[in-house]
């Protein structure tokens, strides 16, 4: 009786609000609710506190990224990519850099590899803080939260360095980086090694094996693994569930296959399993930028395309055929192949991927950006499902749909 | 679901132990954390009295940069125009007459130069485009207005001003120009 009950209020919520006793009530969760830590619209049927079936919206913060590169030239669209998953910007910059390099079929020297893997890991640290700190405020304890937000201050000062920005960080260029490491940079990068492993123990110790902190978040909005590969999870979240596919590991780029590190996995899918998941990856991004840093090989900051990448500055001002080849790239009017190509990177939040149709102009024919967040949204109403309403904010947050990626 | 590689290992099935059966070791624990934190050293500074130190190619307001004889720099090519993804920057171009040679180094300047402020995204892009040395970002922040006509930023505001000139030698993309 009450599957049927529950089944008759998903297909017609009208009838049934006056069918069954006139408790149930429609509640909008968003769009700018202040615990949903983002643009995001979910409306519930909710008796009492349990949510009976949710409907979920997206596109509030749409900005046509994809239409936008269709006009934007090849270096142009690594500022949109700023803007998917703005936590973790630099993971977004260097996916689109490595997918046009696989276009243009470029030979990338071992050195810019390492530096990416050192800039993607630590920007990995500072998507997976922010995560599981808002996990700890979703839960009640801001206290961690203020803690670690130090240590991602750090990494965005180390970002800054190398890039000049902090958030929307544009960094790298096609064919490298834009700048070599500056000994700033290596100055309070090994600092950071020093100091983050202990700011980070304290931050466990706080919550990780807490028995308030568990007993909240055990067996809220689990997800089994089959479901979760029919939506087609990826990242902390599948991984959560107990598949162990991780990008690096399965068709590895930037050299990942010289590292060594362990994929953590989760038992049911359920809140703990995530903050669990993302625990052991920070400390295994730690290991890896460790055995990246220290192996860090002799060599160019950048590759040599000549086609793609500006020539040195000195040579602009003072040479002829410098400054063609500069404004050529600029405009984008470098011969770029005819083709198709698709590249992944294991994202802050999943498999992020780059869907490039070039028909050899300016501009990419058409760009599409596999947005994990997006997927995790479809499977939300399903999880949330027979949870309670605190839950829900618990089960988004969780799961960090970051509203960037979600709408692109 | 079987394993896809053989580097994976379940990290939350550990039981609970008996302490942390105990709520109130975890309560404590955490307090004793908090009340440590009160004695630490602050990590706030206290803006706008003392100001953090921006890396040295922090990407912040514009500046139109003169040449060490005062002259503007900017040709009017256009190419930071061009190269702007958001589209913030305008300019119209002037030939250089007679009698101006103190005012403008190149044969053609910009008669008139604006940038959007509400639009630019601060990527870099322009001053990496310049091939005159004339655009860079500075690490100076662009101030809060109250209308958006403030926020178009002319000659006025853009060009450096000569008895208080900017340093960007320690920005990356300045080479030595060769006087010809
Ligand atoms: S910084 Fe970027 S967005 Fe701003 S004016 Fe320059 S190119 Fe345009
Ligand atoms: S600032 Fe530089 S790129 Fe822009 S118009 Fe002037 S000379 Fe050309």
């Amino acid at each position: 009786m009450n599957e049927l009950k529950q089944q008759k209020i998903s297909l017609n919520p009208e009838l049934s609000k006056e069918t069954i006793d006139g408790e149930i009530a429609t509640l909008n969760l968003g769009p700018t609710h202040p615990a949903t830590h983002g643009i995001f619209q979910n409306i519930l049927r909710v008796d009492g506190e349990k949510i009976l079936s949710s409907v979920q919206t997206v596109g509030y913060i749409h900005r046509a990224f994809e239409k936008l590169a269709e006009r934007r030239s090849y270096n142009q669209i690594t500022t949109i990519t700023d803007r998917l998953n703005y936590c973790s910007s630099p993971i977004n910059n260097m996916g689109w850099e490595m997918t046009v390099e696989k276009l243009i079929a470029a030979d990338i020297p071992k050195k810019v590899d390492y530096m990416r893997v050192i800039i993607m890991e630590l920007a990995r640290i500072a998507d997976h803080l922010i995560c599981n700190s808002v996990i700890g405020v979703d839960t009640g304890a801001l206290t961690g939260f203020t803690y670690v937000f130090q240590e991602r201050e750090k990494i965005y000062e180390l970002f800054e360095e190398v890039c000049g920005a902090r958030l929307t960080t544009n960094i790298g260029r096609i064919g490298g980086f834009e700048r070599d490491f500056s000994p700033t940079f290596h100055q309070k990068l090994k600092s950071f090694l020093k100091t983050f492993p202990k700011v980070f123990n304290e931050f466990d110790s706080l919550l990780s094996r807490n028995r308030i902190f568990m007993d909240r978040t055990k067996n809220t909005g689990p997800i089994s693994v089959e479901r979760a590969l029919d939506f087609g999870f990826t990242g902390p979240n599948l991984r959560a569930a107990g598949l162990d596919y991780d990008v690096r590991n399965m068709n590895p780029y930037s050299s990942y296959q010289d590292f060594d590190f362990i994929i953590p996995v989760g038992v049911q899918g359920d809140t703990y399993d995530r903050f669990m998941v993302r625990q052991e990856e920070i400390r295994q991004s730690l290991k890896i930028i460790e055995q990246a840093y220290s192996n860090i090989p002799e060599g160019n900051y950048h590759a040599d395309i000549p086609d793609f990448y500006l020539p040195n500055k000195e040579m602009v001002y003072n040479n002829m055929e410098a400054l063609i080849y500069h404004f050529k790239i600029v405009m984008g009017e470098t011969p770029v192949p005819v083709g198709e190509v698709y590249h992944s990177v294991e994202g802050g939040n999943g498999e992020l991927g780059f869907h490039l149709i070039s028909d050899g102009g300016r501009t990419p024919y058409r760009l599409q950006f596999r947005r994990p967040c997006f997927i995790y949204y479809q499977a939300y109403p399903e999880m949330i499902t027979g949870q309670s309403i605190s839950d829900a904010v618990l089960t988004l947050s969780s799961l960090n749909v970051i509203a960037g990626e979600l709408d692109a | 679901m079987q394993s896809l590689s053989n580097k994976s290992k379940v990290v939350s099935d550990k039981p609970m132990t008996f302490m942390e059966r105990l709520y109130l070791p975890a309560v404590f624990g955490g307090m004793w954390i908090t009340f440590k934190h009160l004695f630490k050293k602050h990590n706030t500074i206290k803006f706008p009295e003392k100001q953090r130190i921006f890396a040295p190619v922090y990407r912040g307001q514009h500046v139109l940069k003169r040449d060490e004889k005062g002259r503007e720099n900017c040709t009017a090519c256009g190419l930071c125009a061009v190269a702007c993804p958001a589209e913030a920057i305008t300019m119209t171009s002037a030939e250089r007459k007679k009698g101006e040679e103190h005012l403008y180094r190149e044969e053609k300047y910009a008669s008139m130069y604006e940038i959007n402020m509400l639009r630019c995204i601060f990527c870099g892009l322009c001053e990496e485009a310049c091939p005159k040395e004339a655009i860079f970002l500075t690490d100076r922040l662009v101030p809060t207005e109250f209308e958006r006509k403030d926020f178009i930023y002319g000659k006025d505001k853009l060009v450096e001003s000569k008895e208080n000139p900017i340093d960007i030698s320690l920005r990356q993309h300045t080479g030595k120009r060769t006087e010809k």
